[in-house]
């Protein structure tokens, strides 16, 4: 209790654009704001052509409507704070940055490979240093999805190193 | 009803989809929403019945599947078992896990029969209904479903919204269809076609939560030990049947509500069986009233939920959401042209459900201790596996690299809505009604010649108005009287 209390009061402390509530109020509206900024470039259709509302207006509406509803809760954080979050483990931003290398290795290498290194790198960062569970992993498992996924489904993967050794 | 099913191939479908269910259901941060979504694809291969057979199999065995883990590790397999934790969990610590599944199942499965009941009984008279609404019904219709997002799970209402709205938003982008003028495309061919629903759900929940387990890999599960599962003695079921056939009642309407589903039914099924208990002081120390209480509730959510789904084409929970998008990706459209046209393929969907919750039963009564291993797959080689299978799932729809990205960038954006608080359910949810929501407003306004007004003079808009009024003030006046974080 007296843990709350203190994350609470430490969260309190805070200048205001370093406290949670601010951070994710700033991300909405700014994104909230630049959608609806360029909702006005969006082609609009001749009046005599016109009928009921113009394609713009809805997603105005909404974009709008999200902007009043973040202000709300941004608002109401002032007479109840929000309790401050954990930071964030190694693990997690390890598995962002595979992330990332599953993009760039997917883009410019291979789709089969990506996974297989994404596949890697997660277990491994999680903890595993087991060879075989490594390998099952990064290289069967993926190996039996793509035979289920091209042969039962009949699905054509993207073109890459490995994949190419495959269907040429 | 039960006639459909008399064929090799769907009863196959169904033995699956109950075991796979159950797989899923056991194993935390994956469940039935999560499961249908990363199957959706697989069931391209099928014809439309077994698909959505295969869907609402996983949807009621999943739902039961939660109780597995609830029980015997403290940890719900899915949300709607969260409630099952609170006394599965000690009185399995009283060495009294089979007497706590016995009870878990036996009320998920009345609950779920009582549920398909209600949707058989339920569904066409709905349906008939709809044969009432015009544009603007629909439109109150969908607007009463969307400010409904604002009570369910434990997520702060004005939050909900703001999913919703966010929802509806990605439901926008691409070409519109009344004037195909691009919106949010950006220049992106690929954006025109709009946003894909399986990108969105496997990234909010799959990728999302294995970010999650990401950030709990030091979190150690003290398992409860399982000898058999026990079927509930005489004496529980003198204690309990009331409770069961009150939470299957109350599940079933929570069900028919649209977004709510078995998570809230379990928990308004918990505290009624806790209200109505001649032991209320037992509750969380191992209340078998409050198993069957979460348990029939959540299970009956299941039929409950499907009513509006079918009947309207609006979803009753997130998982029939997922089965709505099994149903439009197979051209079926739901509604009251369906069970005019088409009785039979809705008979074959009532009678798997049936069958589903038997087949749970069964599986759920002798294989428990089975299913309960599954959960010793460490995450560290589960979740690569998970992922492997999103990846594959999510390209093989249109065959995009985009939409893989979509579902990354989805990823990312759920874990962080999910950690502020944000739930990830009314975007789904959202995203799925966006599309009627924007059309039936457009049409409408082309039918009232621009005035807004005309929407008030027709009486079944003007009652889903209202009921949207009170679903809207009904989580705000509960989080002032509770004190609860808006």
């Amino acid at each position: 209790m007296n843990n709350v209390r203190d994350k609470k009061r430490a969260n309190k402390s805070l200048p205001f654009f370093f406290k949670t509530e601010f951070k994710v109020f700033f991300a909405i509206i700014l994104v909230s704001s630049i959608l609806l900024i360029s909702t006005f470039s969006f082609d609009t259709v001749p009046p005599i052509l016109n009928r009921g509302i113009q394609p713009a207006t809805f997603p105005k509406g909404l974009l709008v409507l999200m902007i009043v509803l973040t202000s709300i809760i941004y608002y109401l954080s002032f007479k109840r704070p929000w309790k401050k979050e954990k930071n964030l483990p190694k693990p997690f931003f390890l598995t962002i940055i595979s992330f990332v290398l599953f993009i760039i290795i997917s883009k410019t290498l291979d789709f089969f490979l990506a996974i297989s290194v994404l596949s890697i790198f997660v277990s491994f960062n999680w903890g595993e240093r087991r060879v075989f569970y490594l390998l099952l992993v990064s290289m069967i498992f993926p190996l039996v999805v793509f035979i289920f996924f091209e042969m039962i489904l009949g699905l054509r993967f993207p073109p890459g190193i490995i994949t190419n050794l495959y269907y040429y | 009803m039960m006639a459909p099913l008399f064929s090799s191939k769907l009863l196959l479908v169904l033995l699956f989809g109950t075991l796979f269910g159950l797989v899923l259901g056991v194993l935390p941060g994956l469940g039935p929403t999560t499961g249908g979504a990363l199957i959706l694809p697989f069931t391209m291969t099928l014809d439309p019945l077994s698909a959505i057979i295969l869907l609402t199999s996983i949807y009621c065995a999943g739902t039961y599947g939660g109780a597995i883990t609830a029980v015997l590790i403290n940890t719900p397999g899915t949300p709607a078992a969260a409630a099952t934790c609170l006394d599965g969990y000690p009185l399995a610590q009283k060495g009294e896990a089979g007497r706590a599944l016995g009870m878990a199942t036996v009320s998920s499965t009345v609950g779920g029969i009582f549920s398909v009941i209600v949707l058989v009984f339920f569904a066409p008279i709905l349906a008939n209904l709809a044969y009432e609404f015009g544009q603007p019904e629909y439109f109150a219709l969908a607007i009463f479903g969307l400010t409904m997002l604002a009570s369910i799970g434990d997520g702060s209402p004005i939050k909900n919204l703001i999913a919703g709205a966010f929802g509806i938003l990605i439901s926008t982008v691409g070409k519109d269809f009344m004037t195909s003028i691009d919106r949010f495309t950006y220049g992106i061919n690929e954006l025109s076609v709009g946003i894909g629903f399986i990108p969105v759900v496997v990234g909010l929940f799959a990728i999302s939560e294995m970010l999650t387990q990401s950030t709990l890999l030091d979190q150690v599960f003290k398992r409860v030990a399982l000898k058999a599962v026990k079927l509930p003695t005489k004496d529980d079921y003198k204690k309990t049947w009331k409770t069961i056939l009150r939470s299957s009642g109350i599940g079933s309407f929570i069900g028919v509500l649209p977004a709510e589903g078995g998570t809230v039914a379990s928990l308004i099924g918990y505290s009624e069986a806790k209200r109505f208990s001649k032991n209320p002081e037992e509750f969380g120390k191992g209340s078998v009233e409050g198993i069957a209480g979460a348990e029939a509730a959540n299970n009956a959510a299941t039929g409950g939920a499907m009513v509006p789904t079918l009947a309207l084409g609006i979803p009753g929970s997130a998982t029939t959401a997922v089965i709505l998008t099994g149903l439009i990706i197979h051209g079926v459209r739901p509604g009251p042209d369906l069970f005019k046209e088409q009785p039979e393929f809705l008979y074959g969907i009532f009678g798997a459900m049936l069958v589903a919750n038997i087949l749970f039963f069964i599986f759920g009564f002798f294989g428990a201790k089975l299913f309960a291993r599954i959960t010793l797959v460490p995450n560290k080689i589960l979740w690569p596996m998970i992922f492997a299978v999103s990846v594959c799932g999510t390209y093989s729809l249109s065959q995009s690299i985009i939409d893989v990205w979509i579902m990354l960038f989805f990823g990312v954006l759920g874990f962080f809505m999910r950690r502020y608080g944000f739930s990830v359910v009314p975007v789904i949810i959202g995203l799925i009604l966006g599309e009627l929501v924007e059309g039936t407003l457009r049409q409408s306004i082309v039918i009232f010649d621009g005035n807004w007004l005309m929407f008030l003079t027709r009486p079944i808009a003007l009652t889903f108005f209202i009921l949207s009024l009170i679903a809207l003030a009904f989580p705000l006046i509960r989080s002032k009287k509770n004190k609860k974080t808006i």
